[in-house]
């Protein structure tokens, strides 16, 4: 009975990841555009959606391993994420270097991290609603600060010449009538972000699951006594882990300020989007968030195409379905 | 018993002292977009708020004025949020807001509800708002957003040579109305609009709306504001657009024209129509200009005004106007005050405005395009102005309501309305 299920179910996926490469790269029949509309239109969708779930993930991570390690709550998240693109915006305009903003922007933000770890969790470990109610505070009089700072218009970060532009992709966009195949265009800079942004994500995982210290951090989270009680000085581990995770807000705010824009009000559509995605993924997992973060960015862009009106509304259904049938979240442990 | 009667009389008598202090200050009411996707116009609205009050002494007719600031974030509930606070809890007797078209369209409707308080629109701009039921406290000193686009249709067509355009813009009621004025000029000169695409207010990733416009069109109408705006056109040059753009009144103001980054590059040779012309040689223009740079450091503001400082200084001025004219007196529910500024002419710096019969503007609308200024900044040099601009173009009021008020397919295409 439940072989037979398991069967089934690897029927089903394996049918729906040919469907999938067929929409993906065979060129799409007369009949099916019309209905379906031009090739061009959903593969852009569907490769800005895993673009943008890349983005999506960078903010993620860094929020669910805060969570995962410390259980602190930190809704100073989306500040961070701010303040790291503020911070690479000036130092592209100091020294034109794009690259190197990415580098201030870590050790900015990962100082704050450490400073917030320093004066506010240590002193309240394991009091959710107090971590809650205080990062809260900071984030609006962080949103303030910034405001005073930076004012309200919009920066953009610019992407060095070389990722200007459009490349082309092997993939089918359309086949004239000529015969002639057209293949897809599509920007640089969201690719370049995203391979970064898997890179990034494979080197976590890898860290935590087969290093030293990833072994450390996994085991504090399992039991923190226990952990300290073997010489591993857990104060200092979780300062090291907060940093590593803000200053991944501020990588994210680099790269956020590149293909999107800068501008009040985007600390706390990130601190909602890391919720969401870590809420769908599961949290304190780190392929959660890769997942989360795929299916909410797909979500949104695959929504904007088809589904323009109700696009907000999608990525809130997801996360109720996921609240309703698997509350822990897709990946997290129960 | 004595002492206590005595001690109700000086408090008695303290509140009468105070309360005829009252009746010497105007308390104003400033509504704006401080935060959300419009915030750069918010600010710069404050600024053409403060610029009109310093410029007047902080007084009007001889009374000393006190303000009160409040922010909404774009959307209808937080302008209302924000207007009950002012009107109920601060008492303010005249409120200048909103700044956006949905938030105008509220704070009419909520106006009503306090017909003793006298409300004078930010620079929300949909058509609605002084066209279906309009509120007799309710008076808009700018132009709907169709009258911006009063003769860019035609412009298009005729001197563009575009035949086909199909609009992006955001879904409220404000790009409505800016789309509703594009395709009646259009459609009447004998274009078509083949494509119309909605995308929700604060919209941060276009890409794939971009892979989604249609590439068989002479251009493409771009109806967004402020951050939208700023990350649509980064992600267009990203995605190596090259299709021509029509510009929306607020897609090339000074707001995103002033933009930090590359992405503005790409509206340069933007038509598009507005009520104002950042180089307009009028002289009460200039000055304007000029009181504006004057008033803040040059890292403190735009180059020059964006139409919301404009737009918030007229209010002012013309607010200021009318108390002149009644010398100040707001009493019997500010009865006479409403009947001068219904009158009120006023010398705006983009060109003369008075109210219609709706109390809605009647002013100039300027068409521009963005070329490189002087200084290496982006402009919307002026093209033509046209004076004397009336809600609907003309068409009366009932035959407005007859074609519908603007929404995602109002109007139609067509050659005759």
């Amino acid at each position: 009975m439940s072989r037979s299920l398991a069967g089934w179910r690897i029927a089903l996926v394996a049918l729906a990841v040919v469907l999938f490469a067929w929409l993906v790269l065979a060129p799409w029949p007369q009949g099916f555009e019309a209905v379906f509309g031009r090739k061009k239109v959903f593969l852009n969708a569907v490769l800005n959606g895993i673009t943008l779930g890349g983005l999506y993930f960078l903010v993620a991570s860094g929020f669910t391993l805060i969570f995962g390690l410390m259980r602190n709550v930190n809704l100073a998240h989306g500040s961070l994420y701010l303040v790291g693109g503020y911070v690479a915006y000036e130092t592209v305009e100091a020294t034109g270097s794009w690259l190197l903003s990415f580098v201030a922007a870590f050790l900015v933000t990962a100082f704050l991290g450490l400073l917030l770890q320093w004066f506010i969790f240590r002193r309240m470990e394991g009091q959710d609603l107090r971590q809650t109610l205080v990062t809260i505070g900071i984030s609006i009089v962080a949103a303030d600060v910034m405001l005073w700072l930076w004012g309200g218009g919009f920066y953009q970060i610019a992407a060095p010449a070389a990722l200007g532009g459009a490349t082309q992709l092997p993939l089918i966009s359309s086949v004239k009538s000529n015969g002639d195949t057209v293949w897809l265009t599509y920007p640089i800079v969201r690719l370049v972000i995203f391979a970064a942004s898997v890179v990034l994500g494979v080197a976590m995982w890898l860290v935590l699951n087969r290093t030293r210290l990833g072994m450390m951090v996994r085991a504090g989270v399992d039991d923190r006594d226990m952990l300290s009680a073997i010489a591993v000085r857990v104060p200092i581990l979780f300062m090291l882990v907060f940093a590593f995770g803000a200053g991944l807000a501020g990588v994210a705010g680099v790269v956020g300020g590149t293909f999107q824009s800068l501008a009040p009000g985007e600390d706390s559509r990130f601190l909602l989007v890391s919720l969401i995605v870590v809420i769908v993924g599961g949290m304190g997992s780190i392929p959660g968030a890769a997942l989360g973060a795929l299916i909410i960015g797909l979500a949104e862009q695959l929504g904007s195409v088809y589904a323009p009106t109700y696009a907000v509304a999608l990525t809130f259904l997801i996360m109720v379905a996921v609240l309703a049938f698997r509350p822990q979240g897709l990946m997290g442990r129960a | 018993m004595m002492r206590t009667s005595v001690s109700a009389a000086v408090l008695l008598a303290s509140l009468l002292a105070s309360g005829s202090a009252m009746a010497e200050t105007i308390k104003l009411g400033f509504l704006a977009t401080l935060e959300g996707p419009l915030t750069a116009l918010g600010e710069d609205g404050k600024r053409g708020f403060d610029i009109a009050l310093k410029q007047l002494g902080n007084k009007m007719a001889g009374k000393d004025v006190e303000v009160v600031y409040a922010s909404s974030d774009a959307t209808p509930d937080s302008a209302l949020r924000a207007a009950r606070k002012l009107v109920e809890q601060d008492g303010v007797d005249i409120l200048i807001g909103p700044l956006s078209g949905d938030e105008g369209i509220a704070l009419k409707e909520y106006s009503k509800s306090h017909p003793d308080k006298t409300f004078v629109n930010g620079v929300a701009s949909a058509m609605e708002a002084t066209v279906v039921d309009p509120s007799p406290n309710f008076f808009r000193f700018n132009e709907d957003a169709a009258q911006w686009m009063a003769g860019v249709g035609e412009y298009v067509y005729k001197e563009k040579g575009y035949r086909r355009i199909a609009t992006l813009a955001e879904d409220y009621s404000f790009p409505y109305t800016q789309v509703y004025g594009i395709v009646m000029g259009f459609c009447r000169s004998g274009g078509e609009v083949v494509d119309r695409q909605w995308v929700p207010l604060g919209t941060k990733d276009f890409s794939s709306v971009i892979a989604n416009l249609p590439d068989d069109v002479d251009a493409i109408f771009v109806g967004l504001g402020g951050a939208d705006a700023v990350n649509f056109l980064t992600q267009y040059q990203q995605a190596g657009g090259d299709a021509k753009l029509i510009g929306g009144t607020i897609l090339v103001d000074q707001t995103v024209l002033s933009s930090k980054g590359e992405a503005k590059q790409a509206l340069i040779g933007t038509p598009t129509g507005g009520p104002q012309a950042d180089d307009w040689n009028d002289p009460k223009w200039q000055e304007w200009v000029k009181l504006y740079q004057d008033s803040y450091p040059a890292e403190a503001r735009f180059p020059t005004p964006s139409l919301s400082a404009t737009a918030y200084y007229v209010n002012v001025m013309a607010v200021n106007q009318a108390l002149e004219a009644v010398g100040g007196d707001l009493s019997d529910g500010q009865a006479k005050f409403r009947e001068a500024l219904a009158k009120v002419e006023v010398a705006a710096p983009n060109g003369k405005i008075t109210l219609d019969e709706n109390r809605q503007a009647i002013g100039s609308t300027f068409i521009t395009e963005v070329v490189e200024g002087p200084e290496g900044n982006l402009i919307n040099k002026m093209v033509s102005v046209v004076h004397g601009v009336r809600q609907g173009g003309g068409m009366s009021i009932d035959k407005l309501k007859e074609i519908g008020m603007p929404s995602r397919d109002t109007p139609e295409c067509k050659t005759e309305y």
